[in-house]
């Protein structure tokens, strides 16, 4: 018998389809879980709204489901419930890895706007442009380290 | 209030299409990724409005003939000229400030656009302190003026012409269109139209 626990943990393995070393789980885009009769009720949230991963990410999470036996029902919440502050901890630490800064908590990042680089660590960054190859990048470059990275954009 | 999340979400998707119109040949590389990134944004607002109003958002989207758009004729001006784009961008995402806000009263999904929004705001208000003083920016901001006022209600224009600093005068409404439209119509809709039935995306 499938249970919530069982698709969270599930879910930690579905990377996301444009930054895939972070996983939907760590980006924070499930906000629930419910599981009925063997039926499984997941609530979605967008990240971006222009974002064209999401049917992809949508159709992962039915899938995931499946495999564990169970019938998915993917419910997508447009509502404002998702900021870049739902992305966890570990999710941002993954990210800063991989070479993207991870989005700093939005009342600090709005109010300071400090960005370190994520490879070097110094705050001596600037913006090279406010759109990136995705929604939700912008370019930015160290010039401490003088390597230019990309930043997940704090919204 | 439908009426007005349609003439929204048409704007949203008229001007996310212009937009896209200078994907590959903006005058910057930055630019390009910046136009193609605000398109693309803008579209996607568009999509999630028309879910709200339809279930079938690409219907409600693609199939309507011309005359049943809601979007200001802002929008649909094809602009071939830099001044032009950037007077249009900046006096839309001022324009769409006010109307996105009053709308968060209501709509939680506007509260999620402003985040996105946002972003869009920065990038036109770094090209209007950048461009204020030219006079051929200057030319193009009170030629589109009308244009813009027509974006928003009557009674928000005040607010409006005192954020761009020029007085009222009589608006271009919604509910007429440029001879633009019927063509970018065509042009957007063709895919679809020419889609064998049952083809999946």
């Amino acid at each position: 018998m499938v249970t919530a626990e069982h698709v969270w943990a599930a879910f930690e393995d579905i990377p996301d389809p444009e930054i895939p070393v972070v996983s939907l789980v760590d980006l924070g885009v499930i906000r629930s879980v419910d599981v009925s009769d063997g039926r499984v009720h997941v609530e979605f949230t967008p990240t971006f709204l222009g974002c064209p991963a999401l049917e992809v990410m949508k159709r992962a999470l039915e899938d995931k489901v499946a495999e564990l036996g169970a019938e998915a029902e993917v419910e997508v919440v447009n509502d404002d419930s998702w900021s870049t502050d739902k992305i966890t901890a570990a999710g941002r630490e993954k990210l800063r890895v991989a070479g993207f800064a991870p989005p700093g908590p939005r009342l600090v990042q709005l109010r300071s706007q400090v960005h370190r680089c994520p490879y070097c660590g110094s705050t001596q960054t600037k913006l090279e442009n406010l759109f990136g190859p995705t929604p939700c990048r912008s370019l930015r470059y160290c010039t401490s380290c003088r390597q230019p990275f990309e930043q997940f954009k704090t919204i | 209030m439908s009426e007005l999340l349609l003439g929204f979400a048409d704007d949203e998707l008229i001007i996310g299409w212009r937009d896209s119109e200078w994907t590959g040949i903006a005058p910057m590389l930055e630019e390009d990724v910046a136009f193609s990134s605000i398109a693309q944004n803008e579209i996607g607002h568009a999509r999630a409005v028309y879910q709200l109003l339809s279930d079938d958002a690409d219907a409600l989207a693609f199939d309507r003939p011309p005359a049943d758009y809601r979007c200001a004729p802002l929008v649909e001006l094809p602009l071939l000229d830099w001044a032009h784009t950037i007077a249009r961008r900046w006096l839309y995402e001022v324009a769409d400030e006010i109307r996105i806000t009053a709308l968060m009263e209501e709509l939680p999904l506007a509260a999620k656009i402003n985040r996105e929004e946002a972003y869009h705001r920065m990038h036109a208000e770094m090209w209007h302190e950048r461009l204020r003083d030219e006079p051929r920016f200057r030319a193009a901001v009170e030629e589109l003026w009308p244009y813009t006022l027509g974006v928003l209600l009557p009674e928000q224009r005040e607010e409006l012409a005192a954020r761009v600093g020029l007085d009222e005068v009589s608006a271009v409404e919604r509910g007429m269109h440029t001879d633009e439209l019927e063509p970018l119509l065509e042009e957007m809709t063709m895919v679809r139209r020419s889609a064998p039935v049952g083809a999946q995306w």
